[in-house]
Order: structure tokens, then sequence, then C-alpha cells
């Protein structure tokens, strides 16, 4: 059961990484469907940056930096897909659904490149993102719940929790949910509805990626061995779940970890009913939607002009 | 004058496109004073007062604020010389508070606090007396608190100038007192009002000063204290100009279409259509003239089974059959099928009846997919009637082939009349059909609807031009906030009676003082 725990918390940050990032993304008005490919190019890039430090510093490698290069690096990878998906949206006007898929495919196919190119085995790698602190193993179910995990577990919490008090208490997250609700009345407002939107999907994408690395190095203890995408579909659905409420998340996150991975805790689930058990987080976000639609509350909806371009009118 | 005019508007001209929005209008406002502008649609009220809220540029001509000239390019800039304008339609984020709403966008170093925000707003409410609460989502309240909601906002922002588009448009009569008593109290606040209205009564209960605009020209400024309704009606509309439209007396004529009793409410549950009776008989073209947005759309949506009724009926006497049938119970379709055509040129004109994208002979084919008989689409009949009505109407295009959207908006509604014409309807509406054309095109239209009038067709025309309705028209019902106010014979009527029909509203015309 403790194990079970634990595995749901490390899963679930994958997905909270990804949520809170589509979440900022989605509050400026933009529907980046382009997450599962964000997850696969920031776990690219965090591996990559990884297998390139760890190669060159041997034996001699520094915690810190072993840690550090690799999170700049997936932050760096997301936001330039970040950085692409605004361009394409706000600057060229494309559509965002089309986008977003097309950033989607893009990913998976950096991704599945980098697992044939390095090998597919990060364990080496992996160790520093696991280690964690010492004297967890004597406090007992306490310490193997909260101070067990690595790295990566405190740092999507920590971003959770700074998100929400950005877009809840602060002038820059009135802005942002303005921009997002209704850019012509943000816009005339003095706001720069174009900014922002930038702004907030590059941040947004850069924190999503971080999901990918997370996902890789710390669940998966470095065997990257087939494609992500499910783990972005998997945060897009829970920012639905959440209600668009990063703080929310941080628990819908480790529910979404639980549901997913049930089915091995199980005794008994023959192969094919364990597929069946990975939609139950599917399943769960389509009844938060027949509930919060049924009960019609205009907090619990998605920011209104999500997916709608915003052009000044120009006359 | 001994004291400077908080604002002054020198010789201001602006153009869209070659045509004269507003064109040489000279205003000025003291502190401390309400000056009304007054002004048929179009006839360039919004445009001018975008001038001064930083929305256009003017073309020509100076804006001076407290003597000094000054150049206003954004709303930014409009707001550092203390102007501040709350439009027709509310720029407010739904799931914000009052407060959020409030405050949004400002830039200043002091700290973000809802509370102490709430706290100034609540001062605002008090000094002007408003009633508002600062926490309550704007979602949750009614037109008169978001609009209550807008003009915090701009004095929150320490706006001196105020200009109001058209508040009591979507306000009832009480809520109209409750403003004008606010508007009244921040005039002897010493700030500078101006409202845009063309609401008669308003003008003169309210302001100190009214000026009237015409066609985007300025007619003159008068006290309110000089005035009368007629005065300011002629200085409204004006002189009759003759247009020469062949008219034919009506002939056969049978009632086509009993309206009675006709309630509709829009999807705010505001109130648009309020107890219409009227008959449109055949062969005749019934006017119906009115303020833009006095519930001409709601009337011919409800009939064209677009708009939900509340109550009433809607008769149709089929020709064919002799036959009455009620379409208040029939959906769009059949309708339609009942030869019941609507040709409505809404203000953006591609919104409702063609497809811009597509070209001429697939929005041909938007009304008579229906009719073919294989799983292939059958594209010669709708090719030749496209190709007919390019001849017939003069419409300028390189070939049928081309997407609507790229034709000018003259030939776009040729088009869209020229279908709906081309069904060969028993009942024929035509909302605003010569909006934006020029004079040729306007007469190709005038003499189409004509045509359809002599073959017996009961036609219905909303306008705006109240020249064009009396020459062409037979009878004139005219609208007033979703009431009929009157109906007058076209032959003999004058523009001054139909302009005070339209100002006033039959349900609460003597209320409001």
């Amino acid at each position: 059961m403790l194990a079970f725990l634990v595995s749901s918390i490390r899963l679930g940050m994958a997905f909270l990484f990804g949520s809170t990032g589509e979440t900022i993304t989605e509050k400026s008005g933009h529907l980046n469907l382009g997450i599962p490919g964000v997850m696969c190019v920031g776990a690219s890039c965090g591996c990559f940056a990884e297998y390139l430090y760890l190669s060159e510093a041997g034996p001699n490698a520094n915690y810190f930096l072993a840690v550090f290069i690799p999170i700049i690096a997936t932050m760096l990878g997301g936001a330039v897909m970040g950085l692409i998906f605004s361009f394409l949206t706000v600057t060229l006007r494309a559509n965002q659904n089309v986008t977003g898929l097309v950033l989607t495919t893009f990913g998976v196919g950096v991704s599945d490149y980098m697992i044939a190119e390095t090998g597919a085995v990060y364990s080496k790698g992996s160790r520093f993102f696991t280690s964690s602190f010492p004297f967890a193993e004597d406090l007992g179910w306490f310490g193997e719940i909260f101070l067990s995990h690595g790295i990566l577990i405190y740092l999507a919490i920590i971003i959770a929790l700074v998100s929400s008090f950005v877009l809840t208490k602060t002038r820059v997250g009135l802005n942002l949910r303005a921009v997002g609700e209704n850019p012509a009345t943000a816009d005339a407002a003095g706001i720069n509805v174009s900014r922002y939107r930038y702004a907030a999907t590059c941040i947004g994408c850069a924190i999503a990626g971080l999901g990918g690395l997370s996902f890789i190095m710390d669940y998966l203890n470095g065997n990257w061995e087939y494609c992500i995408d499910a783990i972005g579909w998997l945060a897009i659905a829970l920012v639905i779940f959440t209600v668009w409420k990063p703080s929310v998340a941080i628990i819908g996150s480790i529910i979404f970890g639980a549901l997913y991975i049930a089915s091995s805790y199980i005794t008994g689930v023959s192969f094919a009913s364990k597929e069946i058990f990975k939609m139950l987080p599917y399943v769960v976000t389509i009844i938060v939607l027949v509930f919060t639609s049924i009960r019609n509350k205009r907090e619990n909806q998605p920011p209104q002009s999500l997916g709608l371009s915003y052009f000044r009118e120009e006359r | 004058m001994a004291e400077t005019a908080a604002i002054e508007l020198k010789n201001i001209s602006k153009y869209f496109g070659g045509k004269a929005a507003n064109k040489n209008v000279n205003l000025s406002i003291n502190t401390g004073e309400i000056l009304s502008i007054l002004g048929e649609n179009g006839s360039g009220k919004t445009t001018l007062m975008n001038m001064i809220a930083g929305i256009y540029f003017p073309d020509e001509g100076q804006i001076f604020i407290d003597g000094k000239a000054v150049v206003i390019r954004s709303p930014k800039d409009a707001f550092k010389y203390k102007i501040g304008m709350i439009h027709q339609h509310f720029k407010l984020v739904d799931v914000f508070s009052a407060t959020e709403n409030i405050i949004l966008g400002i830039e200043n170093k002091e700290k973000y606090d809802l509370k102490a925000a709430a706290e100034k707003v609540k001062e605002i409410c008090e000094r002007y007396g408003f009633d508002i609460d600062p926490m309550k989502k704007i979602h949750e309240m009614s037109v008169s608190e978001k609009q209550t909601v807008e003009i915090i906002k701009v004095l929150y922002r320490g706006a001196d100038i105020l200009i109001l588009d058209e508040p009591t448009a979507v306000l009832t009569p009480q809520e109209t007192q409750k403003l004008f008593n606010v508007l009244r109290k921040m005039r002897d606040d010493g700030k500078s009002i101006i409202i845009i209205t063309h609401k008669l009564h308003e003008v003169l209960s309210l302001s100190d000063k009214v000026a009237v605009l015409r066609k985007g020209e300025y007619v003159g400024t008068i006290n309110t204290a000089e005035a009368d309704e007629s005065i300011l009606t002629e200085m409204m509309v004006g002189k009759k100009v003759s247009l020469n439209i062949d008219r034919s007396e009506p002939e056969n004529c049978e009632e086509r279409l009993v309206i009675k009793n006709l309630n509709c409410v829009d999807r705010e549950g505001v109130k648009v259509l309020n107890d219409v009776s009227f008959t449109a008989y055949s062969g005749e073209i019934l006017g119906i003239a009115g303020i833009a947005g006095s519930g001409q759309r709601e009337l011919l949506e409800a009939i064209a089974g677009l708009q939900k009724v509340n109550e009433g009926e809607i008769l149709y006497n089929n020709p064919k059959t002799g036959e009455c049938d009620n379409l208040r119970d029939k959906t769009p379709m059949q309708i339609r099928d009942l030869g019941v055509r609507l040709s409505f040129v809404p203000e953006d004109r591609l919104g409702m009846g063609l497809v811009g994208n597509m070209d001429i002979i697939d929005n041909m084919m938007l009304r008579s997919y229906r009719k073919g008989h294989s799983m292939f689409l059958e594209r010669k009949g709708p090719r030749d009637l496209a190709e007919k009505i390019i001849k017939d109407l003069e419409v300028v295009t390189p070939d049928a082939k081309t997407p609507v959207r790229r034709l000018s908006g003259g030939n776009i509604q040729k088009i869209l009349v020229g279908r709906e014409i081309a069904a060969a309807p028993t009942v024929l509406m035509a909302a605003y059909p010569v909006r934006g054309l020029d004079i040729g095109a306007s007469y190709t239209i005038y003499n189409l609807l004509n045509k359809q009038k002599e073959k017996g067709v009961a036609v219905i025309f909303v306008g705006e031009d109240l020249d064009v309705l009396i020459e062409l028209c037979d009878r004139i019902i005219v609208i007033g906030s979703g009431s009929i106010t009157g109906t007058v014979d076209a032959r003999t009527a004058t523009k001054e009676e139909i302009g005070l029909l339209m100002t006033k509203s039959a349900a609460h015309g003597g209320e409001a003082e």
C-alpha cells in the first residue's frame, strides 16, 4: 500500500508539471494541444543534456550540476516549443488546435529519435533525480511518503503553489486571466494581449517540459523505452479535472497517478483489463465535465475565449 | 466667454474610405455641464466621441483641453487628459468581481490590494449615489449594474470628462432616472459630461446644451432652455430631399401576413418586442422605420422563425391554398417553403445569408441543395441562376466562381437580394438592403423591390433613411423600443412626423419627467 502511494505521487507529479503549465497557458486563452509534444521535447532536451554532462564529467559528476543542467535544458526546450506555438497562433494567426496537434506529432518524433540515438538508458543520470533526504528511511511511513522523493517532486508542488498564488493574488495574474477571458476588454484596459499570451505560453511550456523529465528520470528511473505522449494527454485531462486550478491539481495529479497504476497493484488482473484501468483518469475527467456543466457555475468554466485568437479590430 | 472650455473641438473631420463620417464639427463643453449629442443613426455621433476617447484619430481639425491643443492617439492618451468613455457595449470580464474589473490594467507602483481598492470603490459610490456591491461578480449583475461598474471604472481612474454612448438604450425608465440623478450629481461636482442619445425627452430633461449632428455634419448647438421637441427634430432630420423613386399604386391588396400581439425577449431576458401588431398586404411595400436596435431585427427574425416568440400570433394567408397558417408553430425551413423570404443584411453583411469563402454558385446552392435527387451535387441550375443574377443585377465580379467575400458590399447585397427574389417569394423581407451602397446600386435594389411589389409580393422594408422610406414605401410603421409607436401613410407623411414617432417610446414616453 505504501509503495502504491509513493508510486502514485511520483507518477502524479509528472502530470502536475504538465497540468500547471497547461493551466497557465490556457488562462491566457491559448488551448495548447501540443503539451504531449512539449513534454517529449522537454524530456529529450533534459536527457540529452544529462547524457552530455555525464559523459563529460565522468565519475566526478557533481549533484548540483547533474540536476541543474538537465532542468535548465528541459525548460529551454519547452519554452522554444511555446515560442513556436505563440509565433504561429499570435503572430501568424494560425488555428490553435491545428498548431497544437502539429507540435505533438513533432515532439513525439523528436523523442523517438532521442531514444534511438542515445540508447534510451539514463539510469546513471536518474540516480541524481531520485536521491533524497538521507534521513527519510529512519522516519517510517511518514518519511516514506513525504521525504523519500527526488528534487523534481518537490519542485512540482512548489511551482503549482506559486502559480496558484500568482494567478489569484497578483496584478499579473489578474491581467493574465482578463486576457484569457475577454481579450478585447483587456486590450481596452491597456494590457498588451500579445505579450501576455507569448509569455504565458512559453512559461507554461517550460514547466510542462519538466513533466516529461520527471516521468523519465524519476518515475521510470531513466529507462526510456516507449513514447510518453500519453502523459501529456493525461496532463491536459487533469487541467479539466481540476477546473483550471493548479492548487487543486496537486491532489488531482496524485489521484490520476493512482488510477493510472492501480491495475499493477491489484492481483489477478489480466493484461487486457489493465488497459481498461488506464482509461480511468479519462472517465473521471468526463464525469467531472458532466458535473461542472450541470452545475454551470461560471467560476468552474474554462476561460471564455479559450482557443480563440484575438485581433484588434482594424478600421 | 470668460472661462475656457473643458474640452473644445474645432473643425474636426473624419473620413472612412473617402466618405465623411464627421465634417467640420465644432463643439465645446465647460466644466460642470452636461452636453447631449443628438442625431439619427449614422450621423457620426459615436465616431466623433471615439475621436475624443482616442479610438480614432481625426483627419482634420484640433482638439483643445482647458484651452490647450492636444493630440489624443490612444485610449491611454485620453486617460491622461482625464477623459473616460463608457461604451455602448460593456467591456467587462464576466467572471471577475466589480472591483477586479475596475482596477484591471491600472499600472501603479502600489501594492496589489483588492480590499483597499474595494474601499475606494465604495467611497466613489457614496459620493455619487451609486448602489453596488464591489465584490459581486459581473455575470451575476443586471445590465444597469454593469453600466454602473463601467462608470465607476472611469471615475476610479480620475476622469473629469465623461462620455456616455447611448447609456439609456438598455435601461428601464426607473434605472434611467437613477442614472440621470447620478449624472446630475457628477455635474454639480464639476465633471463635464457628454451623453449621446436620440431620445428627445431625455435630452430636454437632462442636458444643459444640445449639439445636433446630421449625416456627419454639424448642425449646431443650442441651449436646452431654448429648445423644444419640434426644434430638435427639425435639426435632426433636416429638410426633405427628393429622390424620384418610381412608385406605383398598390394593386390587389390582400392580407398576407397578420401579426397579432407579438412579444419577444432576447437572450439576456430583456423584452425586445412588446405587443407588436400589424398587417402586411400583398402588392404593397410596408416600411419599418425606427432607431437601430428598436426591435426591427427581432421582428423579422420572429417572422422567419429564427427568434423565439413568447406570445402572439403570426398568421400567414397562403395565396395558393387559401389556408391560414400560424408561422409560430413552423420551422424556419417550412416558413421558407411557404414563400416567406428573409433577405437580411446585417451590419457585417456576410453574417447571415451568405458564406464568404464560397463562390456565388455555391451560395446559390445553399438554398437549393435539398432539391437534388442524386447523391452528387447538381450544379447546373445554381450556375445558371448565378449567371442570371450577375447579368440582371449588374454584379461586378470576375466570374461566378469568385468567393463572395472578395466582392464589394453592394455586389454582395445584390446577390443576396437576387437569390431570395429568384425563389418567387410571397413575402419578401429586406433589412437595410441599401446600407453602404452608392446611389446607383441603391436604385437597382429599389427597382427590384418595386418589381416584386407589382408582382403581388408583400414586401417589408426595414430602412434607416427617412427620405427613402417616404418615397419607396406605401405605408410606414414606426417602431420605438420594441413597440409600434405609429403607422403613417408614406404618401402624406413628413420626416418630422416620423422622426417624432421614432424618438417617442410608446410604453413609457410619459414617465421620464
